[in-house]
């Protein structure tokens, strides 16, 4: 009995948690403009989104791009940044490093709004013009701190004196950095790039606070004017069906690649 | 002799925030030595093989190679190599790229790359291991490729920071003999830095003893097990008997409360000494009146070649000795010491001298503490005095609060009847204390001393 609860408990959570997505995926192959109501079945959404033939939404597109221009440059760079960052805190040591590591974690802790609405005050206050600039360098500030966190571990589980090793056989410390350091810190760093740039794709608060006047959409912000005008533009269900399923082959290989690096350690 | 040292450290001198790591180190190596610079842990002999390194740079002092200053050379331009405590290996490259990683900066030509690397795992016993993953090699393969790797560049001299202190004891023995063989083969400098006395004493040409940041004695390891300077060397090398003596005259010395020949000579007459007997020196006799000097075996334990026994004189004193023949508990025997195996020492200190500043007439204050105590006539509250605490008379309390300052066992050594022991207070200062009680290295104490054992004396300038 008590098996029978737990299971039945687990599908209910599942299926809540899965039938929107089951639910807009299932839609996304009819013509309908209104979400909910069959009209047999069609790939004439999926037509229109690769064509950009699509009435009055052509900008969906746009938001697209934008969406993945700024979080592949906003999470490239916090990688750098966040790596530099993570080896500088590495070296410091007590009670420096609780303060460094505490200032770290804030901007993970508070909450979207605040941070967009001072990013927003900060660039008027500069008098930067707002537009993809400033959405980049806000999305770099969030982005930053979840790379420190993913790149310190794999410091502090590399031998300390690698780094000097290198240096003994006669690598610069730029030579030492690239040839020894860098290679090490690499799956860490990847993982961080990975977290900067789903958290960049899912923003909407900073984005919509730091991108100024001049348009710019992001996904996010194009879907939150759409849904206002009346009624989302259906080719946004084969894109977010799209989005869900390269997401979902993502997640599927870099969790078999990590068993499988699990098991060849294991094998040894 | 100037063109025979690669080595040649002048006064250097190092501090990490307010610990002085090392004092004044003076050394020189000659080319070709196998040179083991040993101590307990935090004596400074890592630093001292990071400062050769260039990984530190000292306060103070020089270091040269082969007549040229190190001092501001960084490592990557220093013709040494180190083999790492912990390997060090770089976990992303095979075997082969390890080694080959100092000649590929250097843009060796690949077949030259090819044959160093080959000949560098023939000479470490690692043939045909170039495409291994270092991470599934042993740890004692994994400390074989770091041998390579450091060789590879063909460096002048090899530093070598415990090298073997991650292995088990009977891979450590075998790599002892192939670093000593390797050694020979090769004919460059090694500097190995380890605790463990009996790698220095095997591997070594000369060993340097250190013990808080400074050089205790220089030497062949016959000459440090033979002739300790001083009672810390004598502790640390081997196993011996370490006693309080009074040198009578030249060639004469009282200790155990028995009058013993000797061979030392300038001691002067009466003073104080350090007396140290190897185990292995002390002769036994069933029949007692073959001996100097009577006692009963209280122990007997076999050690494989010899065995190993405590013996208690009859007038109280603890003794080790080994001899090759059984004694069994409850024995009296005769004992004989034969003069030349009798090592007469000056004692270092005979009394705690303490810088101490007269609080008012009935209290000084001195290491961070205000003790008790009667003041002579004559000193006024402000002066500056010498504070003089017999060995015996500190005071040690199991919790450091019941003391008025308090310390931490640095050291201990067992005299026969007592312990002697090393303690250094908070404030830095290194007191010497005898007691019965037994103590831990490490241990935390508090200090007391009582008023009538604190002598003022004014300080000398």
């Amino acid at each position: 009995m008590k098996k029978i609860i737990a299971k039945v408990y687990l599908w209910v959570l599942l299926i809540l948690l899965y039938a929107p997505l089951v639910f807009i995926a299932v839609f996304s192959f009819t013509e309908s403009r209104v979400l909910g109501s069959w009209t047999g079945f069609s790939t004439k959404l999926y037509a229109n989104l690769f064509t950009g033939n699509m009435q009055g939404s052509s900008s969906l597109l746009t938001a697209v791009e934008n969406t993945l221009l700024i979080a592949l440059v906003s999470a490239g760079v916090a990688m750098i940044l966040g790596t530099i960052a993570a080896i500088g805190i590495y070296n410091l040591h007590g009670r420096k490093r609780q303060a460094v590591l505490f200032v770290n974690n804030i901007p993970m802790i508070n909450p979207d709004v605040i941070t967009g609405v001072s990013l927003f005050l900060l660039f008027v206050f500069l008098h930067f013009s707002q537009g993809y600039m400033t959405v980049i360098l806000a999305h770099i500030t969030f982005g930053t701190p979840y790379v420190v966190l993913s790149v310190l571990p794999k410091l502090r589980q590399m031998n300390p004196n690698i780094y000097e090793a290198a240096l003994d056989l006669g690598a610069t410390p730029a030579q030492a950095l690239w040839k020894v350091l860098i290679p090490e810190l690499r799956p860490g760093m990847i993982s961080g790039f990975i977290l900067a740039f789903t958290m960049s794709l899912d923003d909407f608060a900073v984005t919509f606070f730091t991108r100024g006047t001049i348009g710019l959409d992001t996904l996010s912000t194009y879907i939150y004017a759409d849904a206002r005008k009346g009624g989302l533009t259906p080719e946004l269900r084969p894109l977010m069906t799209l989005i869900f399923i390269i997401i979902l082959v993502l997640l599927v290989v870099i969790n078999l690649r990590q068993a499988r690096a699990k098991n060849s350690v294991t094998a040894r | 002799m100037a063109e025979n040292i690669i080595i040649d450290i002048e006064h250097v001198s190092k501090s990490f925030g307010d610990t002085h790591v090392l004092k004044d180190i003076n050394l020189w190596i000659k080319k070709g030595e196998f040179v083991t610079l040993l101590g307990p842990s935090g004596c400074g002999k890592t630093t001292l093989l990071r400062i050769i390194g260039g990984f530190v740079n000292p306060d103070e002092g020089r270091v040269m190679l082969g007549g040229k200053d190190l001092v501001g050379i960084p490592p990557y331009q220093r013709p040494l190599n180190t083999v790492f405590q912990r390997y060090a290996l770089f976990p992303h490259l095979n075997v082969y790229d390890n080694i080959a990683f100092g000649l590929k900066l250097q843009h060796v030509p690949q077949d030259e790359i090819d044959k160093t690397v080959r000949k560098m795992l023939k000479l470490v016993s690692l043939t045909d291991y170039e495409e291994r993953d270092v991470d599934s090699l042993s740890g004692g393969q994994q400390q074989r490729v770091a041998i390579a790797r450091a060789l590879a560049n063909r460096p002048q001299v090899l530093l070598l920071d415990e090298p073997l202190s991650a292995l088990d004891l009977k891979m450590r023995k075998d790599m002892q003999i192939e670093l000593k063989e390797m050694h020979k083969r090769l004919g460059i400098t090694f500097i190995y830095v380890t605790h463990d006395q009996e790698e220095a004493l095997t591997l070594s040409d000369t060993i340097v003893v250190m013990r808080e940041g400074a050089i205790q004695q220089i030497g062949t390891p016959t000459d440090i097990y033979n002739e300790p300077k001083n009672s810390f060397v004598a502790s640390f090398i081997g196993d011996s008997n370490i006693l309080n003596g009074t040198m009578i005259c030249d060639r004469k010395v009282r200790f155990i409360e028995h009058d013993f020949e000797c061979v030392d000579e300038g001691f002067g007459e009466d003073n104080p000494v350090d007396v140290v007997i190897r185990p292995e020196d002390i002769y036994l006799f069933t029949k007692t009146e073959a001996g100097q000097f009577t006692g009963t075996v209280k122990s007997c334990t076999f050690k494989g070649v010899h065995y190993e026994m405590f013996v208690d004189t009859d007038e109280g004193y603890e003794l080790q000795i080994q001899d090759y023949n059984a004694f069994e508990p409850g024995t009296h025997v005769g004992m004989l010491i034969k003069p030349q195996d009798i090592q007469v020492m000056r004692k270092s200190k005979v009394v705690n001298e303490i810088e101490g500043e007269i609080v008012d007439e009935s209290h000084v204050s001195m290491m961070d503490g205000v003790f008790e105590c009667k003041v002579p006539s004559g000193f006024a509250p402000g002066d500056k005095v010498e504070v003089r605490v017999a060995f015996d008379k500190v005071e040690l309390m199991d919790y450091q609060e019941e003391g008025v300052v308090a310390g931490e066992v640095k050291y201990v050594l067992y005299k026969g009847n007592h312990y002697h022991l090393g303690v250094q207070t908070d404030s830095g200062f290194y007191l010497r204390v005898d007691t019965q009680d037994v103590y831990d290295d490490g241990d935390l104490v508090g200090i007391n001393i009582a008023a009538k054992n604190i002598k003022i004396l004014p300080k000398n300038e």
